[in-house]
């Protein structure tokens, strides 16, 4: 079939529309993260630097954590997502189903000093398919308002109705209420795993739990607890640190956190398995694991860096006069007796413990 | 010649109204019965493990389930084991055998990734040495329940149910309940509403068939701008009535009518849902009932007053029955809609006003257990069948007038 040139020009525009929308493709990227002032704080903390020194414009989409949608579209081979900030337990499974790429090749920056990253980095950050990027905690907090008498200071206090009477908030799923329990019952945090293990460890941690469940409110999102506290709804409740922070500094709620028993994870970085923008999100991935963009999301909400080179260079809130160190989950005064979750032990028991649960409750 | 020609007429005089129909039937077939298809065979087909360890499945049907399997069941499953890390569907089959035998999720992709960089001779042996869980039977017996394409599982699971490895189907214990005690208490909460419903809606239904017509109109408004409004604005609105610092037992604290030590749990509990779903469902059973009611003539309460019937005797032996069409669909679609009630539960319900949906939500949603998310729907499926049937046999659906 021949084609007269008259003929073939008509295409040139077409051609080169083609070529103009793969080269804006290339210069795109979706990142996809938990939204509210964590996006924000991600946004200003090193999205921004990383668009103006790479001229690679980024798309921010939130969601709500969990393998739901990645996996939806990566079964219905529909792919348009590239980054996303997730949890380790969820790395971990999705790891494993396939649903992220393989980034254990990455070259990921020195820190400022010059330390490699594989040694700059904590213990376990880097995975086959994920790298870490930052501490939260879930501790237990309350409104210094709305505290009569000696504010608490351990787990213990959490449990004991008796000296401090009131409502409690807990998320509503086994993770992080099993080891508070179990912690409050008098078992080191070292060994909470090894007891959680045994059959007589669960019911343990359950009895100790059925002490306070006509008290407790089940919170979902983490939206609740500073809302429930603020209303003077609870008298304390378990609650991730970012939140409570945001509602003491931003909103002068006189919130305190007890960081006494509080439970560390992980948050961490992947790339969606056939990422429409794969060198890209690539780039980003090391741009935004590098010491200088974990201290910048530590400059706006306190989370913590999980590079060694990270903490020391953490210094002040980027609008307001606040000291971020005191904040942190690993700052030294906060990390006298916490617990690491544990990732693997939850990806092989949630689902039993939270039928369990859920029956626990409903009973 | 004739006859045939009445035939083809008859024939097209059918087809124009099918022809008509049938986007409807395209819709109906694409947006609810596939869908419901594919929801009713996942609940009993989960082929995942049976795809990806066929070999390994079909040695493990002579295994005698006594001692720990052989070398060459252990040599099958390393290779297909080893496919599946390529292929990366190894998870879905550890998230299979874990839901059956709980703690062994870590065992596959660990034992495959180890056996890649060793370069074993004797696989039986350096599988059990990087994780002893191999030498136990009961994960070998998980594998072969996991590789069945057909399964009651989670039938059998959805009603509080399991079969014992060695065949015989009995309750989980006792901790592990919770599925039958929620179809109970979802029926329960529907029946309540219903009658909630039913005395709250009728004396207004009533009231807006026998006033006057600018204010039956004026009624009618007041309860369909609810109907109107965002469940979620609905839902969310009377928790700020009924939480505990909230607007009621600010005013009955005020009234010093309670304590401020002793402000009532209006909502995170039972009656919170049962508040909120009344005032959500109203609309239901207001909406037929007034139909009803509005074509009932006026002349026949004066026929029974002039016969003598005093007001209460006219309502309950000529009004009311009249209007019982009216009450029995609108009944009927507020409990329907009770049994699938999602959202309201789960904003004002706390724990101990949860519904069966919410657990549908939850293994859709979290748990990724879809299979087990079917199961649960089809059975609410059968018990509103079976509720319509009830219906049917005692009351008569012609007996059910929408106006």
């Amino acid at each position: 079939m021949s084609s007269s040139p008259k003929f073939r020009l008509l295409f040139l525009p077409v051609v080169a529309l083609m070529a103009s929308a793969v080269a804006i493709a290339e210069e795109t990227l979706t990142v996809v993260s938990f939204g509210g002032s964590y996006a924000q704080a991600c946004v200003d903390g090193y999205h921004k630097a990383f668009e103006e020194e790479t001229g690679i414009k980024i798309k921010l989409e939130d969601y709500n954590g969990g393998l739901a949608q990645i996996r939806a579209q990566v079964d219905a081979g529909a792919v348009h997502w590239d980054v996303v900030d997730t949890e380790s337990a969820p790395l971990q499974t999705g790891c494993d189903e396939g649903v992220f790429e393989y980034i254990d090749d990455l070259e990921l920056p020195p820190s400022p000093d010059g330390v490699p990253a594989e040694e700059d980095f904590f213990d376990d950050m880097l995975t086959e398919c994920g790298v870490g990027t930052l501490v939260y905690a879930t501790a237990i907090a309350y409104n210094a308002d709305n505290m009569p008498g000696d504010p608490p200071t351990s787990i213990t206090d959490f449990f004991d109705l008796e000296k401090y009477p009131g409502r409690r908030g807990m998320q509503r799923r086994p993770l992080n209420n099993l080891e508070f329990a179990i912690m409050a019952d008098g078992v080191p945090t070292e060994e909470v795993y090894e007891v959680l293990s045994t059959e007589e460890g669960i019911q343990r941690a359950f009895r100790k739990l059925d002490t306070i469940k006509d008290q407790v409110i089940w919170w979902e999102t983490g939206a609740q607890p500073p809302q429930m506290l603020a209303d003077r709804e609870v008298l304390m409740s378990t609650a991730w640190n970012g939140r409570i922070f945001n509602a003491q500094v931003k909103e002068n709620q006189p919130f305190v956190i007890m960081w006494d028993g509080h439970i560390r994870d992980t948050g961490a970085m992947a790339i969606v398995a056939g990422a429409p923008n794969l060198e890209n999100a690539r780039k980003f991935v090391a741009f935004a694991t590098s010491t200088r963009g974990m201290v910048g999301v530590a400059s706006h909400i306190s989370y913590a860096p999980v590079r060694h080179s990270g903490l020391p260079r953490v210094g002040k809130h980027a609008t307001e006069d606040v000291e971020m160190k005191p904040h942190l989950p690993t700052y030294s005064e906060n990390s006298k007796k916490f617990l690491l979750s544990d990732v693997i032990w939850w990806s092989e028991r949630e689902d039993e413990l939270t039928e369990r649960f859920n029956s626990w409750l409903a009973r | 010649m004739f006859g045939r020609n009445n035939e083809t007429n008859a024939i097209a005089k059918r087809a124009v109204p099918i022809g008509l129909a049938l986007p409807l039937v395209a819709f109906v077939s694409i947006t609810f019965l596939i869908p419901l298809g594919s929801m009713v065979l996942q609940s009993f087909h989960d082929p995942e493990v049976a795809e990806t360890l066929p070999n390994t499945l079909r040695l493990l049907q002579d295994w005698d389930d006594t001692e720990i399997p052989n070398a060459e069941v252990f040599e099958s499953l390393a290779d297909e084991l080893n496919a599946a890390l390529e292929a990366r569907t190894i998870g879905k089959v550890a998230t299979r055998v874990n839901r059956i035998a709980s703690g062994t999720r870590s065992v596959f992709a660990k034992t495959a990734r180890r056996l890649q960089r060793m370069d074993a001779t004797d696989v039986k042996a350096a599988m059990i040495e990087i994780d002893d869980r191999w030498t136990d039977t009961s994960l070998w017996q998980a594998i072969r329940t996991a590789g069945y394409r057909f399964t009651s599982r989670h039938y059998l699971q959805s009603v509080d149910l399991k079969r014992a490895p060695d065949g015989p189907v009995q309750q989980v214990s006792e901790d592990q309940r919770i599925y039958n005690s929620l179809y109970l208490r979802t029926f329960y909460v529907a029946l309540t509403v219903t009658l909630l419903c039913f005395l709250v809606g009728y004396p207004i239904a009533y009231a807006i068939a026998s006033v006057g017509e600018s204010l039956a109109k004026i009624l009618l408004i007041v309860v369909l701008i609810p109907f109107w409004t965002s469940l979620l604005v609905r839902t969310t609105s009377w928790l700020v009535l009924l939480q505990n610092q909230g607007v009621i037992n600010d005013i009955l604290v005020w009234l010093g009518l309670v304590g401020d030590e002793s402000r009532l749990a209006l909502v995170h509990n039972m009656t919170g849902t049962l508040i909120a779903m009344t005032h959500v469902l109203l609309p239901f059973m207001i909406l037929p009932m007034y139909a009803v009611m509005r074509s009932i003539p006026p002349a026949y309460m004066r026929a029974a007053a002039s016969l003598g019937a005093n007001p209460i005797q006219s309502f309950i032996r000529v009004y009311f029955p009249q209007s019982l069409p009216g009450v029995s669909a609108g009944c009927m679609l507020v409990f329907i809609l009770s049994l699938g009630y999602y959202i309201t539960p789960a904003l004002v319900g706390g724990t101990k006003g949860q519904l069966i949906s919410n657990m549908i939500a939850y293994h859709i949603q979290n748990s990724l257990n879809w299979g087990l998310a079917a199961a649960i729907s089809v059975i609410l499926l059968v018990i509103v069948f079976a509720c319509y049937f009830i219906f049917d046999r005692f009351v008569g659906l012609d007996k059910l007038k929408l106006g």
